[in-house]
């Protein structure tokens, strides 16, 4: 019998997700041995180290341009972005996660299966501390989104996008308030996210018969092969994109968000917002641009018509919402309509101004999330626009930093917003895309009166009986707000620094 | 005095001014007031030694500053001025003052926080001064979206009635031409192909331009600038806001802020893409003589005195575009003289109309009648007001109406002739007007009304008599200004690429030198 060769491993580059998958398993011992009231503390306190240690072990390897374990993770310039931005927006989704000032419990529920409006349910709600369950899941998935944008083949690719859907489904359902809607969410996230994994999957198996491979050089090999299998290849490609479009929030692939962004705990929704859309465009970016460059001419045009259809869609429809976290859904997915633009751009500007356009749109839709946990009466939040009536004159402070974040999503200069939707822009007209620039401008104006309606709300009208007051945020969030802010304000006016950074990063390895 | 920093100096100043009032507490609403009064002075006196220090003849773009901003995109702080510019904003540094000294009491009415109202202003100033000073693409798109925000808070917290619509309509309305031109700067940028936003470097690059590259860019720019400025049929905006807006504010909300429109055609829309300007000046031309007609008419029908002033000023409009797409130096010298020209009488007519609608509680013409009686020196100078924006001679406006006429009918005689309706019906408007509110017999309900027998106070006199002085001086010596902006003119018409007509028996008349 031949000896069986190991694979090299890289253990540094590797390091940040062997950290955070050894503090997830670390945060599950800890589920079972610690006692019910201490464990709140230290799974936070666990969860953030983890997360610390893994930034700091990405910013010394920054240099580290490897393909490693078998050719399984490439750990190249945007892997390396990516994982910084994931776990930088991680640590503030984390801070949200561990609020517990709000309410007493956290935001969470102590036993999801306690059966709903039942006696215990009632109980419960009212004063036992959240699921601490909640860290562990949040590490898995976070470790799963950095193992995504890093896979280097379908296979592991898959295994990834499992790891890090897995916990998210699960984290959807532990609302404490508004349980059935918690749960509901749950529920679809999990089908649909089951569908777009078989979907994928299915793909996966194609492009096997297409290449004989699963690994993205391969594949790149295999298609510039003139007597490539044209049937294999394009069907396998579109069903590969549909398990991506799925988790990027891309019509016609979107109906879960707004109902999930709904129904989820809002940290966790924030955590949606922000991380699993840098992980999801990730692997996108890393699939269209390594494995399948040399089909461009023939994805562009197909993917150009699903961001067309995003960006129209978000943005009409976000005009008709009346719950807050819907429309900030819908905008949402009209946002990963211009991130689509900025993918579609398939040159080096579209993947620097494509990851620019993610850490921007992380930290303000993560300060967006932070301020709806906030604004909230004896149910919960209050999520209903008319509830939002004349916030400014009851809480200036609080109005004033939301009308900054719409402002910011509106794209109005001096905000993130802005900057990171010229980056993008300017690289699709570059890249000869101009239709897509016309259309992202058209559904910028329509994007650009939901938000305003409610800055309106907020300011110019007069307060009701039932606008409720905002809670003062404990340090938890106010820390997370105040980093979503000041990076939102930051990126806007000195963009340049973190310009150069997706710069320097926009190099794949194959 | 050439290498002091002026244009950065003087569009920060009034941002940290407006920074001190904006933490001033609540209560301390006088303190606010003077503080803001006092910052705008200065800025006022800084303009003024700019003005003293610029050299007429001289280069074109003066106190040139540059700083390094973005440099992946090559967007940098780059400020410079030109005649045209610089009169732009020694007009914004003098109307501030005048505008904060006219809503002194305003803000008190109303139960909203002063210090925020005068902090707005400032912050208003800072970027209407930059958007006049910036001389990189970038930088004047920038300035030129946020000037929305504190307009938008000041219509939709301080404005009167529908002062929510009007805002949210105000922001609208700019903010969707301004991503027309958002797309167009992109497209600039990209076709530029240095990957600068540098004015004079793109101008450099513009020759090379694809025709139909430059035809599409143009129209993105330009839908931004009529929106903005506003012309025919992009214009509903400005009654609604005109009306909502306290009448200060909109002074200098028409006085100034939608000059940057006509100042964006003559910056960017001309010397950039000179061949499709050509191509698209016989539309601008219709729009203009559409707008001068059409809202004359519509002023002549208002019975509210904010929304019929707002009507006149679309008028006003109208002549500076047909000034502009004329391509003489007659016109355009006349159309930036009309820009100054009536940012001061129009300016002038809306504070006046402020101090009426703040006595009557209303701005209904037929609110009022026979007010002369009552408060004969205000009524005097809403008159002069109403004259002045009429243009008649001996007022200021009439020379750069003038110019623009005759400078217009060298190249297009039928739109001239058309144009000089527009005269006639501003005659309409503005006596019928005057006549309504002021003459006749005396409106009895106006004497139950006790702010109405108080007649123009010291404060009052203070925010008109510069205003007036200035239409007087400049209807009969207009040799400062024209100085000035005559050799910006020249070269704008020498960017797109037209010489004027010689001389014939009706135009031989050059701009005095």
């Amino acid at each position: 019998m031949d000896d069986l060769k190991l694979p090299d491993i890289d253990y540094g580059a590797l390091a940040p997700m062997l950290i955070l998958f050894g503090a997830a398993c670390v945060g599950v011992l800890f589920e079972a041995l610690l006692p019910r009231n201490r464990r709140h503390g230290i799974q936070l306190g666990l969860g953030l180290l983890a997360l610390v240690a893994a930034l700091v072990t990405v910013i010394v390897e920054r240099n580290t341009r490897v393909v490693t374990i078998g050719g399984a993770v490439a750990v190249d310039g945007p892997a390396v972005f990516l994982w910084g931005s994931i776990l930088l927006l991680g640590i503030v989704s984390l801070l949200l996660i561990g609020e517990r000032s709000l309410e007493p419990g956290g935001a969470f529920v102590s036993q999801a299966a306690i059966t709903v409006g039942s006696q215990k349910d009632i109980k419960q709600a009212g004063s036992q501390p959240g699921a601490t369950e909640v860290y562990p899941l949040t590490l898995f998935a976070l470790g799963g989104m950095l193992l995504f944008v890093a896979a280097n083949d379908l296979l592991t690719m898959f295994v990834a996008l499992e790891v890090f859907s897995l916990p998210l489904y699960l984290l959807c359902a532990l609302a404490r308030r508004r349980r059935l809607l918690s749960q509901e969410a749950a529920m679809k996230y999990f089908l649909l996210g089951s569908y777009a994994s078989a979907f994928f999957l299915f793909g996966v198996a194609l492009i096997y018969g297409f290449s004989g491979a699963v690994d993205f050089a391969s594949i790149h090999a295999a298609v510039a092969d003139p007597a490539r299998s044209e049937v294999l290849l394009f069907g396998g490609l579109a069903l590969v994109s549909i398990g991506l479009l799925f988790k990027s929030a891309a019509v016609p692939f979107h109906v879960w968000t707004p109902d999930v962004y709904q129904g989820a705990p809002t940290p966790i929704t924030a955590l949606m917002a922000a991380c699993t859309k840098v992980a999801a465009f990730g692997g996108l970016l890393r699939v269209l641009y390594v494995a399948f460059d040399g089909v461009q001419w023939d994805f562009q045009p197909v993917l150009g018509v699903i961001a067309v259809l995003t960006m129209l869609t978000g943005a009409v429809l976000a005009v008709t919402q009346t719950d807050m976290k819907r429309l900030l859904a819908y905008s949402s997915i009209a946002n990963a309509g211009y991130l689509l633009v900025g993918v579609l751009a398939l040159n080096k500007s579209g993947l620097s101004s494509t990851m620019f356009y993610l850490v921007a749109y992380g930290f303000s839709v993560l300060a967006a999330f932070g301020i709806v946990s906030l604004v909230r009466d004896a149910d919960g939040e209050a999520t209903h626009l008319s509830r939002w009536a004349g916030l400014g004159r009851k809480s200036p402070v609080f109005a004033a930093v939301f009308s900054f974040i719409l402002l910011a999503f509106a794209g109005i200069p001096l905000t993130s917003g802005f900057t990171s939707k010229f980056a993008v822009f300017g690289a699709a007209v570059e890249g000869g895309q101009t239709w897509l620039v016309i259309f992202g401008v058209i559904t910028s104006m329509l994007l650009a009166f939901p938000y305003l309606r409610v800055v309106v709300l907020m300011w110019l009208s007069e307060p009701s009986e039932t606008t409720p007051a905002v809670s003062i945020p404990g340090f938890l969030t106010a820390a997370a707000l105040a980093i979503g802010v000041i990076a939102t304000f930051a990126l806007g006016v000195v963009p340049a620094p973190l310009l150069d950074l997706t710069n320097d990063a926009a190099q794949f390895v194959r | 005095m050439k290498d002091f920093p002026f244009l950065s100096i003087l569009t920060l100043l009034p941002l940290v001014g407006a920074a001190v009032v904006a933490f001033i507490p609540r209560a301390r609403g006088n303190l606010a007031k003077t503080i803001a009064l006092a910052w705008s002075l200065v800025v006022l006196a800084l303009s003024v030694v700019m003005w003293i220090a610029f050299q007429a003849g001289g280069e074109r773009f003066q106190f040139r500053e540059s700083y390094q901003w973005i440099p992946t995109w090559g967007a940098r702080f780059t400020f410079a001025t030109d005649g045209i510019a610089l009169v732009m904003l020694v007009l914004i540094a003098l109307l501030v003052p005048l505008v904060i000294l006219a809503s002194w009491n305003d803000v008190d009415e109303t139960q909203r926080s002063v210090p925020t109202y005068f902090a707005l202003l400032l912050t208003l100033e800072c970027t209407m001064i930059g958007v006049f000073a910036a001389a990189d693409v970038f930088l004047f798109y920038v300035l030129f979206e946020v000037m929305l925000v504190p307009m938008y808070f000041i219509i939709g917290s301080y404005g009167g009635q529908r002062r929510q619509y009007a805002a949210v309509k105000f922001f609208l309305y700019s903010l969707v031409g301004g991503l027309f031109m958002l797309a167009a700067v992109i497209g600039l940028w990209v076709v530029g192909g240095h990957h600068t936003f540098d004015w004079e470097t793109l101008k450099g690059a513009s020759a090379a331009f694809d025709t139909n590259t430059a035809r599409w860019l143009f129209l993105g720019f330009f839908i931004a600038f009529a929106v903005k400025a506003p012309f025919f049929p992009f214009h509903t905006w400005l009654p609604d806001a005109g009306v909502a807006a306290p009448a200060p504010a909109a002074a200098l909300l028409v006085g100034v802020l939608d000059k940057v429109g006509t100042f964006g055609i003559l910056r960017y829309c001309l010397p950039l893409f000179p061949e499709a300007s050509r191509w698209f000046a016989p539309a601008a031309l219709v729009l203009g003589v559409i707008g001068i007609l059409y809202a004359a008419l519509l002023a002549v029908g208002q019975n509210d005195l904010k929304r019929l002033v707002s009507y006149t000023s679309i008028a006003h409009f109208g002549f500076i575009g047909i000034g502009i797409f004329a391509f003489t130096t007659q016109a355009g010298t006349g159309s930036v003289l009309y820009m100054v020209n009536h940012g001061l009488a129009t300016g002038l007519l809306f504070l006046v109309v402020g101090m009426f609608v703040s006595r009557r509680g209303s701005s209904l013409v037929s609110d009022f009648g026979g007010a002369g009686k009552l408060i004969p020196v205000l009524a005097g100078v809403l008159f002069f007001a109403g004259l002045a924006s009429l243009a008649l001679p001996g007022t200021a406006p009439f020379i750069s109406e003038f110019l623009v006429l005759i400078g217009t009918f060298t190249t297009h005689k039928v739109y001239a002739v058309i144009a000089t309706f527009g005269i006639i019906l501003a005659a309409a408007y503005v006596l019928w007007m005057v006549q309504r509110t002021t003459q006749g017999t005396l409106n009895p309900v106006l004497t139950e009304v006790p702010a109405m027998r108080k007649d123009i106070t010291l404060r009052e006199k203070i925010v008109v008599a510069p205003l007036v002085l200035l239409l007087l001086l400049l209807g009969f010596y207009p040799k400062p200004v024209t100085d000035v902006i005559n050799p910006a003119v020249e070269q704008t018409m020498q960017d797109v690429g037209t010489t004027d007509p010689g001389p014939t028996a009706v135009a031989n008349g050059r701009v005095a030198r």
